[in-house]
């Protein structure tokens, strides 16, 4: 699925948390959104989903505005996994994840076969399938995390969409979940922190002050010139020959001044 | 093992526990008719439900007929239709406020409801255009859109929710006792009193053609959106990624919430902890989703108002005891008792 984005703006309170953001993302792409605390990340992606109220500018999935589908249509097509959600329910593992498949059944369509085989890939997807009779209320930090994720996968969209995906995980589960991300055949755009991480992402957008200020191929976007401008670091770059690859050692700016 | 392991869907054990429950409901309801102050042999009653029913002309006393078919029956049948829509009225207000207190007892629907029905009856808002069901919707729909702006512009959350539902109740409270003083005569005063309090002694046969398809349509609705209340377990924006369109659902469901609330206090007067114990209990026994929650709590609703009538009438002879009197005697310690349960639990 192709989303174009034209001209997204989201304002609340008279400040511009989005301003004038213009995006094409491609089927298939893994794209990354970068950028300092409050530059608009999660809003930009909620925009990008449809989910924030009275947005400025149009969203194109395919060749539908995204105005004129219905919500459950939009579920379809995208997930997305926010930054906080939690639950005091008492909900197990497994209910968690048959929530994903909500907008493909209704009263009249109920719970099926196919359904119970979705939400299993999407458990074992994670490494979770083991813990599928597991309460919500036991899970770590991380699992949460995995949880949710299965959840999107288990909606089986054409678009995952996820906010800071992860936070909370220890590095283990941090590098076995970008490598899940990065193999899923969906399109996937994710914001990100750490920015030797999104270096695995085909692009990566980075966001300044609601401004979508470059966008391309992470070796083009992420100069050491433009990291010191928008994140106020020295990035030195470092070859890795384990797997030749470029990544960043960061200053603060302020400590040579 | 766990209760997700058993399929949702499969129509054997759907039908089974269908039929179950519809067995312990009708069998609650015949034993609400048999027991009370005069008790009556369950033959006696068979007999008067097959006469009305087919014209079986078998023998009765014309006056315990008289006590089964016009005064028993149908004081049990909206016992039942109570007890099931406020249940479901607080399995709605706790999914979609995310809240275990909600219930529309604390968020003071029950009490807008009383006012409402209060000002049509002694104060004769409406010049006797609007019903009593009318003026207790009105009251109720007016309680729970100002104890809920009240939250939102306090911040929004689960805490600010219930004091709010507290300054609400009381609020509606004191103008109900308001209108009361300022025009109800010495003899009004004390029927609404007792009404208020929850009282099933004048229920009739238009009052059970007004509950049971209240909470029909309460419990339609409730199984339609059953789903829908299980997304928004993670919240709105999460339940708005699931495909739910939050606003439309969140209107129906709390339209008929208040629609079923107004119409149970507009008949029994407010009865609490219906809505907030039922629920919790229920999702000890068969989980959080709501497509168990929904029947569940509908099921022992019914059951347990039922029972509540019961007890109302037989515990002191030759008086009634109000039944809200019976329902919090029971509710608050069961209440008491889930809160130290959830506590022990990490």
């Amino acid at each position: 699925m192709r989303l174009a984005a034209r001209d997204l703006g989201w304002t609340t309170g008279g400040k511009r948390i989005v301003d004038g953001v213009s995006l094409d993302i491609e089927p298939g792409e893994t794209l990354g959104l970068v950028g300092p605390n409050g530059s608009g990340k999660s809003t930009l992606m909620r925009l990008l989903a449809g989910l924030a109220p009275r947005p400025k500018g149009t969203v194109q999935l395919d060749d539908a505005p995204i105005e004129t589908l219905t919500r459950r249509q939009v579920a379809q097509r995208i997930a997305f996994v926010e930054q906080i959600a939690d639950t005091s329910e008492a909900l197990r593992v497994r209910d968690a994840v048959e929530l994903g498949r909500t907008p493909w059944l209704s009263a009249l369509a109920p719970f099926g076969e196919q359904d119970t085989q979705i939400v299993d890939d999407a458990l074992a997807a994670v490494d979770m399938l083991a813990m599928a009779g597991n309460r919500w209320s036991t899970l770590s930090g991380g699992e949460r995390q995995r949880v949710h994720i299965a959840r999107a996968l288990a909606q089986r969209p054409r678009l995952l969409m996820l906010d800071e995906p992860t936070n909370h995980l220890d590095i283990h589960h941090q590098l076995t979940l970008l490598r899940l991300v990065c193999r899923l055949p969906v399109t996937v755009v994710m914001a990100l922190h750490d920015l030797n991480q999104a270096m695995c992402c085909d692009r990566i957008g980075v966001m300044d002050g609601g401004r979508l200020v470059a966008c391309g191929p992470p070796a083009e976007v992420l100069t050491p010139q433009r990291l010191a401008m928008i994140f106020r670091v020295q990035a030195t770059p470092l070859h890795d020959p384990f797997d030749e690859t470029t990544q960043f050692r960061f200053r603060c700016l302020e400590d040579d001044i | 093992m766990t209760h997700a392991a058993i399929p949702v869907t499969h129509v054997k054990p759907v039908a089974m526990w269908g039929v179950t429950g519809v067995a312990v409901l009708f069998g609650a309801i015949f034993a609400g008719v048999m027991i009370g102050e005069t008790p009556l042999p369950p033959r006696m009653v068979l007999a008067v439900f097959a006469n009305r029913l087919w014209d079986a002309g078998h023998l009765v006393d014309p006056i315990d007929a008289g006590i089964i078919w016009s005064y028993r029956l149908p004081r049990t049948l909206v016992a039942a239709a109570c007890g099931a829509g406020l249940a479901l009225s607080g399995v709605v207000l706790q999914a979609l406020v995310r809240n275990a207190l909600a219930d529309p007892y604390l968020l003071g629907v029950s009490a807008g409801a009383g006012t409402g029905a209060v000002a049509v009856s002694i104060l004769g808002l409406g010049g006797g255009l609007i019903g009593i069901s009318a003026g207790a919707f009105g009251g109720a729909a007016l309680a729970f859109l100002l104890v809920a702006a009240l939250a939102r512009a306090a911040g929004g959350g689960s805490a600010q929710l219930i004091l709010a539902g507290i300054a609400g109740s009381q609020l509606f409270n004191a103008l109900t006792s308001f209108f009361i003083a300022k025009s109800a005569n010495a003899e009004q005063a004390r029927g609404i009193i007792f009404w208020l309090l929850g009282n099933l002694s004048g229920v009739r046969w238009p009052d059970v053609s007004l509950a049971l398809p209240a909470a029909a349509i309460g419990l339609l609705a409730c199984f339609w959106f059953a789903r829908a209340m299980d997304a928004f377990s993670f919240g709105t924006s999460s339940a708005a990624s699931l495909g739910i369109a939050v606003r439309p659902v969140q209107a129906v469901l709390i339209g008929a919430t208040t629609l079923m609330t107004a119409i149970m206090v507009s008949i029994v007067g407010s009865i609490g902890f219906v809505g907030l114990v039922v629920p919790h209990a229920m999702r000890f026994i068969v989980g959080p989703r709501h497509g168990r929650l929904v029947p569940a709590s509908a099921l022992a609703g019914a059951v347990f108002l039922i029972a509540a009538d019961v007890v109302s009438r037989i515990l002191i002879p030759g008086q009634v005891v109000p039944i809200g009197v019976v329902t919090a005697l029971v509710g608050a310690p069961g209440f008491a008792l889930i809160l130290l349960h959830n506590r022990r639990r990490p």
